[in-house]
């Protein structure tokens, strides 16, 4: 598989506080990669700087295969290819129905009903196309911000604590929604999680990152069972590396 | 002594208001008439001001985001001394002819409503979470497209910018009195002829008037309101 990202001595800091600090790091073409870590530790950050929604103080991000740095950004048609599900999922004060289509609609493209409906039924919620999106509950809110990711078919999906707060049939939901449309769609899914177990389930790779630095990058099978590094071996007994 | 006066005048306002007296109708309708006309021109400068500043950085922003603070504030008489000075004979505009003419007490409360819309619509666009930017940014959204979206979240409180205009002008009385002249039938809206009512004594017909206009304003604030829930509700 090729690499989707290449990130060459990437560093960000606000307020002079270095925040991410990457010397190399690779993110394979359709895998799904979890991005573990405590609380502060650069994570939202790391997801931020993928999806180009800021640009890196210094280094180079490589996506497929063109290097991104703060004086060169993406263009907006290299931007339409990732998406950010945000971990508090900010919806527009419309329907459900017009929340899931924007995305469609800013890249002038018709809504085709039939596949709008699919979708609304995939996430569960057939019933909520008019439902203005300001009355969803967390998990139906966190699913309509899923739907609206899902119906442009990225190619990267960035997924920021998708299931924080939600009880364990809507993370169930969320956990197959990811894997079917990964099997489907061959995207990358790049997936910030505080919870090991989903890591477990649902990554191919996990990295564990710590005060902005990569600590360790294996494969979930191998990072759970026997990690290699001190601190993931604290962090996944449950210890307080922060 | 004065709690009959009251009494009184309260019956007679409401004898006047029911019998459709004539001249109150012509005040009413010449109110609504300034008022709205003055509104639609601050609305139509005022609303796209507003976001503007809301929305763009740019040198000397702060200036003029200073500029509209203190505009929202202008105590009308102010503002209808100035447009005086301005429409008199000797005056930069004096060849209009629009002093003591309703075009005149129009120019004068959108000046005074400018600021109001344009700020209020300033503060609804600036109050967009910034987190729904960066989720319009992510979803593959242009600079122009995340602008027009924000406004759009925005709607309620750019609505309730210009009700709070029209408010703020329907009930002013400094601005038309001195620009309009409370001339009868010409330029004499619900302000200035309860001012005048009330100098001649004419309670009743004062207090008429004075119902009428806080009924204007008891709906515009409501609606106000209203709108205020609504967006705290659904942000
Ligand atoms: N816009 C910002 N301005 C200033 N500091 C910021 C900003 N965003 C994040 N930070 C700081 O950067 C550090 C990393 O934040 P980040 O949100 O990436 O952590 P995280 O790993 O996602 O944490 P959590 O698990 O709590 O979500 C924190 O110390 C945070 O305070
Ligand atoms: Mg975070």
């Amino acid at each position: 598989m090729s690499a989707v990202y290449k990130l060459e001595g990437v560093k960000h800091n606000y307020d002079g506080r270095t925040v991410i600090d990457i010397g190399h790091l690779e993110i394979l073409e359709g895998e799904i990669f979890g991005i573990i870590g405590p609380s502060g530790a650069g994570k939202s950050t790391l997801l931020r700087l993928l999806n180009f929604l800021e640009p890196p103080r210094q280094g180079v991000i490589r996506y497929r295969g063109t290097a991104y740095s703060a004086g060169n950004m993406p263009s907006l048609d290299v931007m339409r290819e990732i998406t950010t599900v945000l971990q508090k999922p900010a919806l527009l004060s419309t329907t459900v129905f017009n929340n899931v289509v924007y995305p469609l609609r800013i890249r002038h493209k018709r809504p085709d009903p039939q596949k709008v409906a699919l979708m609304l039924q995939r996430v569960g919620l057939t019933k909520l196309g008019h439902v203005r999106a300001s009355s969803l509950s967390g998990g139906e809110a966190q699913r309509v911000a899923l739907a609206r990711a899902l119906i442009f078919n990225p190619r990267v999906l960035l997924l920021d604590e998708p299931t924080a707060n939600l009880d364990p049939a809507n993370i169930a939901v969320i956990e197959r929604l990811v894997r079917e449309f990964r099997e489907e769609t061959k995207m990358t899914v790049i997936v910030v999680t505080h919870n090991v177990f989903q890591a477990r389930r649902l990554c191919d790779r996990v990295m564990l990152l710590h005060e902005g630095a990569c600590v360790e990058v294996n494969d979930a099978r191998r990072f759970f069972e026997s990690p290699k590094h001190a601190l993931s071996r604290a962090f996944l007994s449950g210890e307080v590396i922060f | 002594m004065l709690l009959g006066q009251m009494v009184s005048g309260l019956f007679e306002a409401f004898k006047l208001i029911i019998e459709g007296d004539p001249e109150i109708y012509t005040i009413i309708f010449l109110s609504l008439r300034v008022s709205g006309i003055a509104l639609f021109i601050a609305t139509a400068a005022g609303v796209p001001l507003g976001a503007w500043l809301g929305l763009t950085g740019f040198p000397g922003r702060r200036l003029v985001v200073a500029l509209v603070y203190t505009g929202m504030g202008l105590p009308p008489v102010v503002v209808g001394l100035v447009v005086f000075m301005l429409l008199s004979t000797t005056g930069p505009l004096g060849s209009l002819g629009w002093l003591f003419k309703v075009p005149g007490m129009i120019l004068a409360q959108s000046i005074i409503a400018l600021p109001i819309v344009a700020g209020l619509t300033m503060s609804a666009v600036g109050g967009v979470n910034k987190n729904v930017k960066q989720q319009l940014v992510a979803l593959g959204a242009s600079p122009a497209q995340v602008r027009w979206a924000t406004l759009s979240e925005a709607r309620m409180g750019v609505i309730a910018a210009v009700l709070a205009g029209f408010g703020r002008i329907v009930a002013e009385v400094g601005a038309v009195m001195l620009v309009g002249g409370n001339i009868q039938y010409r330029t004499r809206v619900l302000t200035t002829a309860i001012v005048l009512e009330t100098r001649k004594g004419n309670f009743g017909m004062a207090l008429a008037l004075g119902i009428i206009l806080l009924i204007i304003s008891f709906f515009v604030n409501a609606a106000v309101l209203r709108l205020h829930r609504k967006e705290l509700g659904e942000s």
